[in-house]
C-alpha cells in the first residue's frame, strides 16, 4: 500500500514551522513507529518530492504500548505511534504533528517535564506502608498503569503548561495514594493539594474519557478521587 | 559530609541506588535520557523471584540459590547469588509494603507462579507487567526524595564519558538531549545502571532507548567488560515493526505449551524431551530446542488450555498485546513464536560488591556481568536490577571518595560518535547473524572482518562480544558453538574479560570467584 505521511516539523524552538512529506509503500499493517523508524532508516532520508531531508526526530522505546515515549498528534488525535496502525486510519494519508500542549523541542520531540513537576507538587507520594484493601486491587492497579504519556492532557480544554491545573493523571495517579496512605496528615495534606491542583480547575468537560492509549478507566478513577478526596468517602 | 553520587540511568537499578544513596544521608544527582516512566525496566512481565515459600512447598532461599547457579552453568559469582537469593524475600515484602500492586493470595501475601528453571512457586507478580508496577512504586518513592532535596534528577541528558584524576574516577561529562549543552558533574562516586546493549543488535525484545552506548564509552576509555558473548535469547518471541515483542515466560508458567507438527499431529517437544520441568526448562535451552525445530518447521505456543481468569486475573495485558500487534486471539489459537535476544548476562565488570575496574565507579542492573553466568533465569532480572542497585549504592556510600577535591578542569575533547549513522543498521545485521542461538567460529571470524573497518565505541564493543564469543571454545549456557558442542570445564569455566588498552581488544581468562 502507498502512504503519503505528512509530518510537522521544526529544527529548535526558535524556528518556523514547516510540512514535510514522505511516500512510505509498504505494508497497512505496520504501525506509524514502525513507519518512522523505516523513514528514519533510509540512507539518505528524501521528501516525496526527493529533495534531501533530515532525519525525523522522535521518542521511541518500547513499541509496545508501555512507556509512553511516543505519544503525538496522528491526523489530529493524540494516540501513542507504536499502537496506531495504517489500515485503521482513514484514506492514505497520515498527518503527524507534535503534542501541542506542551513546549516543542524539536519534530515530534516535546518537553513534557511539566507533567513530572505536577506530580511533585501535588506530593504523588506515601508516607506510611501502603494499606493494600483487596476490594480496591483492581482500582489501585489501574492506577498505577498511568503511562505519563500526556495524552489525556492534550486533548483537556482546560490543562496548558503554564497553569496550574495538573489534569487528569492527577486522579488518576492520587487514587492508589490516597487509599494507600495511612499517615493522616499527609493524606489531608495530598487531598487539599489534589483539590487545588485538579478538582477546582477541572471543568468537567470529560474529554479525556477513551482518550488514554493504555485503556485506563480514567473516569472511574477520577469518581474514585474525588469521592476520597472531597466527599471524604 | 554528604557525598555526591551521579548516577546514569534511572530504571530500576538506577532508582534503586538512588533511594539507597538517600536513605543512607548522600546527595544523589539521577541522570537519565528519558524520564524513569519510559525506561526498559516498565518492560519487564512475568515477575520477581523470592523464596517467599507461602505455597507449602518447603521452598528456601538455598533452592533459590542452587537453581540460579545451576542455570549459569558455572559462571555466576556464588557469593553475590547467595546474597542476592538471601536477600530477595524481604525485598519483596519491601516492595509490597511500598504499594507495588502484587497479585496476592490468601489474605495479604503476593501470590507466586511457576517459571523456567524452578521446580517451585517462587516468582511474585502484578498481572503480566511487573516491570511497570514495580517502577511506578519506586518512582513514587523516589519523588519524595526529589522534592526534599535529596535527589536531583537531570531527565533528558546523555552519558556523555566519564572525568578521570589518575586512576580514578571523579565525575563525568553529561549533555542535555533538548539544549545541546553539556554539563560537568563532579561526584564522589559515579553509578551506572543503563540496562543492557540492546543497541548493538537493533533486533530483540529490549528498548530501543537502550543503546548500549554508555558501555561502549566506558569500554573504549578501557573500563573492564565480562562474559560479553553470553547473549539470551527468550525463546518466545514475535517480529513485530523492526524489533522484536515479547511473549512472557508467564504464559508458560501458567499453562501455556509448546509444539510443532510432526505427521499432521501436534509434537510437544519440549514434555516429551524433558518431562519434570517440560515447557519450563532454563531459557538457554528452550530457546536452542525451539531454534532446532525451527529448522523443520514451525513452532507454536499454546494457551488455548488456559482458564478465562488466568487471562483475565494473571496475565490480562498479554492478550490484549496479541491482539493488537499480531491481530491474533491467543484465547482461540496458539501462535506462532521464534527466540530473540531479551538480556546480556554480560557486561561491565563487577565484583559482588558491584565495585568495577575503576576506582569510585560501579555498575548495576543489566549493564553488569556478576548474578547471571551463562545463563538468566526468568524472574532474577527484576531482582538482580533491584538488589544490586542497593549493594553499589552502599558500597558507593561506604568507600567512595574523589580522588582530590579540587575543581575538576578536565575538557574531554575526544568523546567520538558511538557509531557511523550509515554503519548502524549494516553493523546490527552482522552481530545478530554472528551471535545467533548456535554460532560457528567461521562465520564470527567473518563477522569481525566486516565490522573491523567501521568507527566508533559502539563497533568497538561489537569486536570485543565477537572475540570472546571466538575465544570460549566450548559451549556452555546461553553461547553454543556449532564447531565445539561440548562444555568443557577444564578449560574454560573461568570468566571472558574483555578489555580495550586503546589500541587493540584483549581477551583474557579470570578465574570465577570462589565461594567464601
Amino acid at each position: 500500500m502507498a502512504y503519503q505521511i505528512r509530518i510537522k516539523r521544526q529544527s529548535a524552538p526558535d524556528t518556523k514551522s514547516y510540512w514535510q512529506e514522505f511516500s512510505y509503500d509498504g505494508s497497512a499493517d505496520a504501525s506509524v513507529a514502525a513507519v518512522l523508524n523505516e523513514l528514519n532508516g533510509r540512507m539518505p532520508l528524501t521528501d516525496a518530492f526527493g529533495n534531501p531531508a533530515k532525519p525525523i526526530s522522535w521518542e521511541c522505546g518500547c513499541m509496545v504500548r508501555k512507556c509512553g515515549a511516543c505519544a503525538m498528534r496522528i491526523n489530529g488525535v493524540p494516540r501513542l505511534a507504536c499502537s496506531v496502525f495504517l489500515n485503521t486510519l482513514k484514506g492514505t494519508t497520515v498527518t503527524l504533528e507534535p503534542l501541542s500542549k506542551f513546549p516543542l523541542v524539536k519534530d515530534l520531540v516535546v518537553d513534557r517535564s511539566i507533567l513530572f513537576e505536577n506530580m511533585k507538587k501535588i506530593e504523588l507520594w506515601l508516607k506510611s506502608d501502603a494499606y493494600l484493601a483487596e476490594y480496591t486491587h483492581e482500582a489501585r492497579y489501574q492506577s498505577a498503569r498511568c503511562l505519563m504519556c500526556g495524552c489525556c492532557l492534550e486533548v483537556c480544554p482546560n490543562f496548558s503548561a503554564e497553569g496550574s491545573f495538573a489534569g487528569a493523571i492527577a486522579p488518576v495517579n492520587v487514587y492508589r495514594i490516597l487509599n494507600e496512605e495511612q499517615d493522616h496528615s499527609h493524606r489531608e495534606e495530598l487531598s487539599a493539594k489534589y483539590k487545588a491542583a485538579f478538582f477546582d480547575g477541572c471543568g468537567k468537560s470529560l474529554s479525556c474519557q477513551d482518550i488514554c492509549p493504555a485503556h485506563i478507566p480514567v473516569e472511574e478513577l477520577t469518581v474514585r478521587s474525588n469521592a476520597a478526596a472531597i466527599w471524604r468517602r | 559530609m554528604k557525598k555526591k553520587i551521579v548516577i546514569i540511568g534511572a530504571g530500576l537499578a538506577g532508582l534503586s541506588a538512588a533511594l539507597q544513596t538517600s536513605e543512607n544521608g548522600n546527595k544523589v544527582v539521577l541522570v537519565s535520557a528519558y524520564p524513569s516512566e519510559r525506561a526498559q525496566s516498565v518492560m519487564a512481565e512475568g515477575g520477581i523471584n523470592a523464596a517467599l515459600n507461602t505455597k507449602g512447598e518447603d521452598d528456601s532461599p538455598e533452592q533459590h540459590y542452587a537453581d540460579t547457579i545451576h542455570a549459569a552453568c558455572g559462571l555466576a559469582d556464588e557469593n553475590a547469588v547467595w546474597n542476592l537469593t538471601h536477600a530477595a524475600p524481604e525485598l519483596v515484602r519491601w516492595l509490597h509494603r511500598i504499594g507495588v500492586q502484587f497479585n496476592t493470595s490468601g489474605i495479604d501475601e503476593p501470590d507466586l507462579r511457576n517459571f523456567g528453571g524452578q521446580k517451585k512457586k517462587r516468582t511474585a507478580f502484578a498481572q503480566s507487567d511487573t516491570g511497570k508496577q514495580i517502577m511506578t512504586a519506586l518512582i513514587d518513592a523516589a519523588r519524595e526524595q526529589e522534592e526534599n532535596g535529596a535527589v536531583k534528577r537531570l531527565s533528558h541528558h546523555d552519558f556523555v564519558t566519564l572525568l578521570m584524576e589518575d586512576a580514578a574516577c571523579c565525575g563525568c561529562v553529561v549533555r542535555d538531549r533538548y539544549s545541546g549543552e553539556r554539563l560537568t558533574l563532579s561526584a564522589d562516586a559515579v553509578i551506572i545502571a543503563t540496562g543492557g546493549m540492546h543497541g548493538l543488535f537493533g533486533d530483540t525484545t529490549g528498548s530501543l532507548f537502550n543503546t548500549g552506548t554508555v558501555t561502549a564509552e566506558l569500554f573504549r576509555l578501557g573500563v573492564p567488560m565480562a562474559n560479553l558473548e553470553m547473549i539470551q535469547y527468550h525463546p518466545t518471541t514475535v517480529p513485530i515493526g523492526g524489533k522484536r515483542m515479547l511473549i512472557s515466560e508467564a504464559a508458560r508458567g501458567e499453562g501455556g505449551r509448546l509444539f510443532a507438527m510432526r505427521d499432521g499431529k501436534p509434537w510437544y517437544f519440549m514434555e516429551e524431551k524433558y518431562p519434570e520441568l517440560g515447557n519450563l526448562m532454563p531459557r538457554d535451552i528452550t530457546a536452542r530446542e525451539i531454534w532446532t525445530v525451527r529448522q523443520q518447521s514451525e513452532v507454536f505456543l499454546d494457551m488455548t488450555g488456559l482458564a478465562p481468569d488466568v487471562y483475565e486475573k494473571k496475565l490480562s495485558g498479554l492478550a490484549e498485546d496479541c491482539r493488537v500487534y499480531l491481530g491474533e486471539d491467543i484465547r482461540k489459537e496458539p501462535i506462532s513464536v521464534s527466540p530473540g535476544i531479551h538480556y546480556f548476562m554480560g557486561g561491565i565488570r563487577v565484583d559482588a560488591q558491584h565495585r568495577t575496574g575503576v576506582q569510585n565507579l560501579y555498575a548495576a542492573g543489566e549493564c553488569c556481568a556478576l548474578y547471571h553466568g551463562a545463563n538468566r533465569l526468568g524472574g532474577n532480572s527484576l531482582l538482580g536490577a533491584l538488589y544490586g542497585g542497593r549493594v553499589a549504592a552502599q558500597t558507593a556510600c561506604a568507600e567512595a571518595e574523589s580522588a582530590s577535591k579540587r575543581a575538576v578542569s578536565i575538557q574531554p575533547s575526544n568523546a567520538v560518535l558511538p557509531c557511523e549513522p550509515q554503519d548502524k543498521a549494516e553493523l546490527n545485521r552482522i552481530l545478530l547473524h554472528a551471535l545467533g542461538v548456535v554460532r560457528s567460529g567461521d562465520t564470527m571470524q567473518d563477522a569481525l572482518t566486516q565490522i573491523a573497518g567501521m568507527h566508533g565505541s559502539l563497533p568497538l564493543l561489537g569486536q570485543a562480544v565477537l572475540k570472546s564469543a571466538l575465544a570460549r571454545n566450548e559451549s556452555r549456557g546461553a553461547h553454543w558453538r556449532s564447531d565445539y558442542p561440548q562444555r568443557n570445564d577444564a578449560e574454560f569455566h573461568k570468566t571472558t574479560a574483555a578489555y580495550y588498552d586503546g589500541q587493540t581488544v584483549h581477551i583474557s581468562w579470570d578465574a570465577v570467584p570462589e565461594r567464601r
